[in-house]
């Protein structure tokens, strides 16, 4: 249960970090490290170099705008946790946080290495795809804005290939008339779901249901948002049917079974989750109509 | 032509840490966790190697005063950095001896711990956690469940781990009262 060998480096510019990976094939850029150091020291991953990125400045800045948060690759959870600032303008991020693993984990572990490390079991990564964010990532040849749905390609996996490092993830702001909600169930308080939904519901000016979305962890491969308007479209906020929406939301679905919860054990969390967490929703969005 | 230099890789590195309030020197494979510095290099065994994974938070010390999974930083991560172990928790008494956090003073009277292999894990964050919180205030179940959340403990049910955490919370209360009081005594 010890890392095999590698080398080390902490470069203190972008450019340089991308130079030491570049120069590595085997060499994996390094955070929090919260979920990359399990993984060495319990063999599932021996990279021959870790590119520490800890001494880089000016990536430890979580931005507000009237578009959204964009936080930096070395905010960590508790940063992001404490931001009212960040709350106001997207309340997913700090509900979501929440429920990352315990304090001692949040005090380490930064918000874009768990979204480059595609855990589809991570809070963060089905966060990203809910509010339709996207990340920076540089390499070499420049600076690019991967959408979510383009980065995630299956589970701990990216489109990201050769020298790379993810510079910030952007979550674009709550649209107005919105209100969220984010709950998982997992066998210990901080632990990996077992299941997880934040949602999205959106009201018109009439307060009737506009949109509804969903989006899950532990479900699938990937992250997934699902679309359950359909169930509740135009239904005024008080008397929308939610179980309706997590019955729409359950044969969506298609998780698969481990040890700690069958298939259609999960299909039930999901169709529970949503219907709570919509109702808590469109709760919150009424308030925010009125 | 390279027009910039560019960081060396490196297999071993060497590190100074402040451990307990002492400067520490030492040159560590960088393959090293903090927790293998520790226990194998500076001999401080009370941080206890569970699961080595981040699940067990029996390795659990402060990093810049902050509960950090000793088995989840490597030990060069820690280079200029203040790291406290369950040996630096206690205090001097001023007479050559040692005062006990108040987490430790109430582990030992309400026997929150049976065969003590998680125990400087548990000992570390609760002391961050109560140290960090406004001590007038009296603690809550929620705030009790959240300090001891990350821990495993395999002998207790965590029954007496929480009733020690409420006891040192009394007991810091009582002491920012008396503080306090004593304070507006001598403004007068």
């Amino acid at each position: 249960m010890k890392p095999a060998s590698f080398g080390y480096a902490d470069p203190t510019t972008v450019e340089d970090a991308l130079d030491v990976l570049a120069a590595d094939e085997g060499a994996k850029v390094l955070a929090g490290g919260q979920s990359l150091l399990p993984l060495l020291s319990m063999r599932l991953a021996a990279p021959t170099t870790l590119v520490d990125i800890n001494r880089v400045p000016g990536l430890d800045g979580i931005t507000v705008s009237r578009d959204g948060v964009r936080v930096g690759a070395l905010v960590r959870h508790v940063q992001l946790l404490h931001s009212a600032e960040a709350a106001a303008a997207q309340p997913l991020l700090g509900r979501a946080t929440a429920n990352v693993a315990h304090p001692a984990i949040r005090n380490r572990g930064t918000t874009v290495g768990s979204i480059a490390h595609a855990d589809p079991s991570g809070e963060m990564t089905s966060v990203l795809a809910l509010t339709d964010g996207s990340v920076t990532v540089a390499t070499p040849g420049g600076r690019a804005t991967i959408g979510w749905g383009d980065f995630f390609v299956g589970p701990l996996e990216t489109s990201v290939h050769g020298p790379a490092v993810v510079l910030d993830a952007f979550f674009p702001a709550l649209p107005e008339r919105s209100g969220t909600a984010f709950a998982e169930i997992s066998r210990r308080k901080g632990d990996y779901a077992v299941c997880g939904a934040g949602v999205v519901v959106t009201l018109d000016a009439d307060r009737r249901v506009s949109s509804a979305r969903a989006a899950y962890l532990s479900v699938g491969l990937v992250p997934e948002v699902h679309d359950l308007t359909d169930a509740v479209a135009g239904k005024p906020v008080d008397s929308a049917d939610w179980a309706a929406a997590g019955e729409l939301a359950r044969g969506l679905v298609d998780p698969d079974g481990d040890l700690h919860a069958s298939a259609d054990y999960r299909r039930l969390l999901v169709a529970t989750l949503t219907e709570r967490t919509l109702a808590t929703a469109a709760a919150e969005a009424a308030r925010r109509t009125a | 032509m390279r027009s910039r230099a560019m960081s060396t890789v490196q297999t071993e590195r060497a590190i100074s840490v402040t451990v307990n309030g002492v400067p520490r020197e030492a040159t560590v494979p960088v393959r090293w966790l903090l927790s293998d510095a520790l226990r194998n290099e500076f001999g401080l065994t009370g941080t206890h190697v569970g699961c080595e994974h981040g699940v067990c938070g029996s390795c659990t010390v402060l990093v810049d005063g902050e509960p950090t999974r000793s088995c989840l930083v490597l030990a060069v991560q820690v280079d200029g950095r203040q790291v406290t172990t369950v040996e630096g928790l206690s205090r001097p008494d001023h007479q050559g001896g040692q005062v006990l956090h108040p987490i430790q003073e109430a582990f030992r009277e309400c026997h929150a711990l049976q065969c003590g292999f998680c125990t400087p894990g548990f000992l570390t964050t609760i002391a961050a956690g109560l140290d960090a919180r406004d001590a007038s205030v009296e603690i809550t179940e929620e705030e009790v469940d959240e300090l001891v959340g990350g821990n495993l403990c395999r002998c207790t049910g965590y029954a007496n781990i929480k009733k020690a955490c409420r006891y040192a919370a009394a007991a810091m209360r009582e002491s920012a009262i008396v503080a306090t009081k004593a304070q507006d005594g001598g403004a007068r």
